[in-house]
């Protein structure tokens, strides 16, 4: 027997039990989430919908171990966040799971190629080892010239490929994603939905998008309804029950 | 149903078959809107009869041998049809209105579910013809068009969903409306 516990090989990218996420007390208490279960596998596009308020962004901050749960679990990549301490999630949000969001959050003052860099290199990687990754990143997302350029220099849609790129470099498993086209017209828009979704038929990686958008939600392979904290349904269950058959 | 000014419209181009009126309707409406020839004929007669088109050669003959042309007076009604702009007619009556307006005469809650469920299912069919739409190939151009149309108003659908769910929402947590008196509940 082994004296360490490696996680499962099938274990899911992101997995949910029941769990409830609880802000204020009292009185004031909201509850965010309120008995989510859900499981995305590797290589899975889920796009997560829902009213304001519904609990979409929350399901997302405790998918990248940012915030705990009030009760239940919450597995990353294997791993149970809450017992995680500091350093873990520390690695697991630059190495495991990646962020884009509507806002892009790029350095002015460092090039294309330094931004994707950027999380490697913090992470004790050797640049020269980070800027090859970076480079691999960049091209996942197309772009392949003038990564010495700042991120002003490039289009809208480009930054946000940019973006796209910082969040997958180290070959991360997961890509969360929140509302990341809302500073986009609808065509670059398309282009980096498009995007998203080839990230997990070319390289695996799990992608979660919130977005209120159906137009990008169907793009997914599975998109999940939330409302008041919890799950009301789900495509995956539908084409079970409709006998619309598998459309992948 | 405009099958009429479909019709008009390819005899602009010049005189044609029954049969040939059929296939190329179908053509230029990428397969979503099969004919068949017997309604092609019904058609054609009553636009013979409203002057608007008429027979050339073959008129003696069986049906499918008549070639059929396009009068002044048909140049003129498929002119004012492609300058007559959609109007109220007919009113916007579709299923899923219906359902949700029935929904709602049951009570909100019964209205939610009902939304959520149409909605789940309207995605599942808008991922369907996503996926569709990105392994067309180039030459079915008319396809493409159709399955935008077809995209489009799902999403359409889908927005006016989400909206009814807002509103539901916030009425239920006004503290709902009153259900309705019903027969059945009396």
């Amino acid at each position: 027997m082994t004296a360490h516990t490696l996680p499962a090989p099938n274990h899911a990218a992101v997995e949910f039990f029941d769990v409830v996420k609880r802000y204020g007390s009292g009185s004031t208490e909201v509850r965010a989430l309120n008995g989510v279960s859900l499981r995305i596998e590797p290589g899975e596009f889920v796009a997560i919908m829902g009213p304001s308020g519904c609990g979409k962004s929350t399901l997302l901050h405790l998918a990248g171990g940012m915030e705990d749960p009030s009760a239940g679990r919450v597995y990353v990549a294997g791993r149970d966040v809450a017992d995680m301490d500091v350093t873990d999630r520390a690695a697991l949000r630059r190495r495991e799971v990646g962020y884009v969001f509507q806002r892009l959050n790029l350095l002015a003052s460092l090039t294309a190629l330094e931004n994707v860099s950027l999380p490697l290199e913090l992470e004790g990687v050797g640049v020269r080892q980070a800027r090859a990754e970076a480079r691999e990143a960049l091209a996942a997302v197309g772009l392949d010239h003038h990564l010495d350029r700042f991120p002003d220099d490039f289009s809208g849609g480009q930054q946000q490929r940019i973006a796209i790129a910082r969040s997958i470099v180290g070959r991360r498993g997961v890509l969360l994603a929140d509302e990341p086209t809302g500073s986009l017209d609808t065509a670059t828009s398309d282009a980096v939905i498009e995007l998203l979704a080839e990230l997990p038929v070319r390289h695996g990686t799990a992608v979660v998008l919130v977005t209120h958008e159906p137009r990008f939600a169907s793009w997914a392979d599975r998109v999940v309804f939330l409302r008041d904290g919890r799950v009301v349904d789900d495509t995956a269950r539908t084409v079970a029950r409709s006998g619309l058959g598998a459309v992948s | 149903m405009a099958v009429r000014e479909g019709l008009l419209a390819l005899l602009d181009e010049g005189p044609r078959y029954g049969y040939q009126l059929k296939t190329e309707f179908e053509a230029a409406t990428g397969g979503v809107w099969p004919l068949n020839v017997g309604q092609v004929y019904t058609t054609l007669d009553r636009l013979e009869r409203d002057g608007l088109v008429e027979v050339r050669g073959g008129a003696e003959g069986a049906q499918s041998q008549k070639t059929y042309a396009i009068t002044t007076d048909g140049v003129a009604a498929l002119g004012a049809w492609w300058e007559a702009v959609p109007s109220d007619d007919p009113p916007p009556r579709d299923e899923l209105m219906l359902k949700v307006l029935m929904a709602i005469e049951r009570g909100d809650d019964h209205a939610l579910k009902v939304v959520t469920n149409q909605r789940t299912v309207l995605l599942s069919l808008l991922q369907a013809k996503r996926r569709e739409r990105r392994v067309m190939s180039d030459d079915s151009f008319a396809s493409k068009l159709v399955t935008d149309a077809l995209i489009l108003r799902a999403e359409a659908d889908l927005r006016w969903l989400d909206s009814c769910e807002e509103q539901l929402q916030t009425r239920l947590r006004a503290g709902g409306t009153t259900r309705p008196t019903r027969k059945a509940d009396r």
